[in-house]
């Protein structure tokens, strides 16, 4: 299948006092219209570099030093920034965790809605730009939209707020819809249809997604394929199920180990000891190695660069599948 | 069984709401905790669910006494400790601590860790210098963290070190009981489950009760004895973990149970998740307080209260038609886990057990 997006070789740097600290450093990664990638990785490891590096909203000092990023064969990284304008919401159209923070609290939602849309349609008159904002507010399933129009953001739950971020996001039909963390200020209650949603809408229009999130529960109901990214790096990638059927990289591992699941009762949960290692602070060989229960001498010098485990499946560690290397 | 360490009864607290700064006009009020009863026994822990704005966090500073109650009482060992003030109160809050949500805003960012941790024990005149500075050193041992850590400040830590220092803190003072108000939701998988084990080891090791309020009903799973649900102010269903898991009595525990996502992507997820939010606490909904997300209200619903009432085996839940309800749909087994991936993480288990034995 070819991808609609393509990430390659992507380079993500901080110029610091203390030098030059990548955020993101040499991720490739691809997602099909109509498909889902998930992202993956504790907090720190650069899940949201990423994807501001790819709408080119990295904030300073920070810069993308190396790699291309490729929307249908175009690399929006030599795009000039008026054109890039137009990719952004037209094409690329990002949401976050907190709705609050990309609403403004002192206009209604139907004037951030109306502004959102005329910003891509300069021609429209005011009546139509109305009309079309409630409509896609009805998309999202909210009721009573046009009275909504009139509410200012705090008076909505953040379930609200997050579908009126949909609403604004899917507004001018993009290609590709970036979720950083959409869902995980929500009740879970709310989370679950949000997700609903955003399948739905994902049916309706064939938009690709790339789903950033902690949470490997949202990741299984969600995704196609999933990166699992670990101190800038993605550390294996797969499709979802051979994510969670075939795991192979020792962090992946840690992962499941971690999360507790309601079918099931362990004395205790695995954990990861340690931390996600500061981009400053990065370990030798596998970043991942000092949390490592399986590392050995190597891991602390080799890096180890992504290879192929099983078809459409590859891990970046020496040691992957772990059974064998215990049983030699 | 020398008794229950917490009993509460009726608890309830109201707000005012009012519109306008000054002269505001009286509009309605919250009820942020309507009428709630439940106990804790001594080395248990009792889990309060549910979503946003229910009433977990107030009720756990009504229970710490922190906040005035509106109505009702609470019991702490065998005393009635809700008109208790002055002198005795102080001494109370020796037996109780909290460990909170975020460990960084609980933090003095200008105090060193062993300053942090002393001052309990200066407040609650415990030791000498001498003692506490060695009370200090066990307590961080304690919770894992390294001895020279007492000259580090909060905001040279990890998020999974800093709760780590809240709970030594809370622990500072040998309390019976630990209320802890979403400890690992700020967290984290790979440190929430750091900081779960730890708290289950201390436990085990001290004998605590924990109240656990957590909105994650997969944390309460790995901690709790017995499990509260509230929305809108009320216990709706309350019982043992087990039974609660696997035969779940209201509607709105089945609705909270069936939103969790699973991290298994053979997992149909077509589920039933009634739509719209929780509905205003400032106007609750008549009868029923889910009668207008629930799947099963009838018009009976819509007029009367149901009262948290005792069925079979203890569990009590509030709902008109607790008994009549469908089976719930099969606690699903423990299928989730490929056999290929279960094996991996035994491998992993054993290697960390290792690991841990030659550390420890
Ligand atoms: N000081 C206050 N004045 C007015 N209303 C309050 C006050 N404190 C809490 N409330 C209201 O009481 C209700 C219960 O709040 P509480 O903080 O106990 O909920 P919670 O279950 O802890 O929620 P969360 O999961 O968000 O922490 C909410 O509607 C809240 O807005
Ligand atoms: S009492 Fe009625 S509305 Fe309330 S939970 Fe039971 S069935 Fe649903
Ligand atoms: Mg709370």
């Amino acid at each position: 299948m070819t991808s609609l997006l393509e990430i390659e070789g992507l380079r993500t740097v901080f110029r610091t006092h203390g030098g030059e600290v990548a955020a993101v450093d040499g991720v490739s990664l691809a997602v099909a219209r109509g498909k889902t990638l998930g992202i993956v990785g504790e907090s720190g490891c650069g899940k949201s570099m990423l994807s501001l590096s790819v709408m080119r909203l990295v904030p300073q000092p920070g810069t993308v030093a190396a790699g291309r990023v490729l929307l249908e064969g175009k690399d929006l990284l030599t795009l000039s920034d008026a054109e890039m304008r137009q990719v952004r919401g037209r094409r690329i159209a990002m949401i976050f965790q907190e709705p609050m923070t990309s609403l403004n609290p002192v206009f209604t939602i139907g004037s951030q809605i109306v502004e959102a849309m005329r910003a891509h349609d300069k021609g429209a008159t005011h009546a139509d730009l109305r009309k079309r904002a409630i409509a896609a507010l009805d998309r999202v399933r909210i009721p009573a939209a046009e009275r909504r129009l009139d509410e200012y953001p705090h008076q909505m739950s953040g379930g609200m707020r997050q579908r009126v971020m949909i609403a604004m996001a899917l507004a001018c039909s993009p290609d590709v819809l970036i979720a950083d963390e959409p869902t995980t200020a929500l009740d879970v209650t709310v989370q679950a249809q949000i997700l609903d949603l955003l399948r739905d809408l994902q049916g309706q229009t064939g938009m690709a997604i790339i789903l950033i999130t902690h949470d490997l529960g949202v990741v299984a109901e969600m995704a196609d394929e999933v990166a699992v990214m670990y101190a800038g790096r993605v550390v294996e990638k797969a499709a979802t199920s051979a994510i969670f059927d075939d795991p192979q990289h020792p962090y992946t591992l840690g992962l499941l180990g971690s999360i507790p699941r309601v079918e099931e009762t362990r004395e205790r949960l695995l954990a990861i000891e340690g931390a996600v290692p500061p981009p400053f602070q990065l370990p030798t060989g596998c970043r991942f190695h000092p949390r490592c229960v399986f590392a050995t001498g190597a891991c602390q010098v080799d890096v180890p660069s992504l290879r192929v485990v099983a078809a459409g499946h590859e891990a970046a560690c020496i040691n992957a599948p772990v059974e064998a290397m215990v049983a030699a | 069984m020398s008794g229950a360490l917490l009993e509460v009864e009726n608890l309830a607290k109201y707000y005012e709401v009012k519109r306008g700064l000054l002269f505001g006009r009286h509009v309605g009020s919250v009820r942020a905790v309507d009428g709630v009863s439940f106990s804790l026994g001594r080395g248990e822990t009792l889990a309060l669910v549910g979503e946003s704005g229910c009433g977990k966090s107030t009720t756990a500073r009504l229970v710490l006494r922190l906040i005035e109650p509106t109505a009702g009482t609470v019991r702490f060992e065998g005393t009635d400790i809700t008109q208790m003030r002055g002198e005795p109160l102080r001494k109370l809050r020796r037996r109780m601590q909290i460990v909170f949500q975020d460990p960084f805003a609980s933090l003095n960012p200008r105090m060193t860790v062993g300053d942090i941790l002393e001052e309990p024990l200066l407040v609650h005149g415990i030791g000498d210098k001498a003692s506490r500075r060695a009370r200090v050193n066990q307590l961080l041992g304690l919770v894992g963290l390294a001895s020279y850590h007492v000259q580090r400040y909060p905001h040279e830590f990890s998020g999974g070190q800093r709760q780590r220092i809240g709970i030594a803190r809370a622990l500072a003072v040998e309390p019976a009981l630990v209320v802890c108000d979403e400890p690992v939701s700020a967290l984290d998988v790979s440190i929430q489950a750091q900081v779960v084990n730890l708290l289950k080891d201390l436990q085990a090791r001290l004998g605590l009760s924990y109240l656990f309020i957590a909105h994650d009903l997969a944390v309460v799973k790995h901690m709790a004895d017995r499990v509260a649900v509230m929305y809108l102010g009320r216990i709706v269903e309350l019982a043992a973990k087990d039974a609660l898991f696997a035969n779940p009595r209201h509607p709105y525990t089945r609705t909270l149970l069936a939103a969790i996502p699973r991290p298994d992507p053979h997992r149909d997820t077509a589920r039933q998740i009634p739509g719209g939010d929780v509905p205003s606490p400032m106007n609750p909904p008549p009868g029923c307080h889910f009668h207008t997300r629930c799947p099963f209200a009838d018009e009976r619903c819509r007029v009367e209260v149901p009262a948290l009432r005792v069925l079979e085996g203890g569990h009590q839940a509030a709902c008109h038609h607790a008994e009549k309800l469908p089976a719930a749909p099969a606690a699903e087994g423990a299928a989730a886990m490929s056999p290929v991936a279960a094996r991996r993480l035994e491998l992993y288990a054993a290697r960390r057990g290792r690991a841990a034995a030659e550390a420890g």
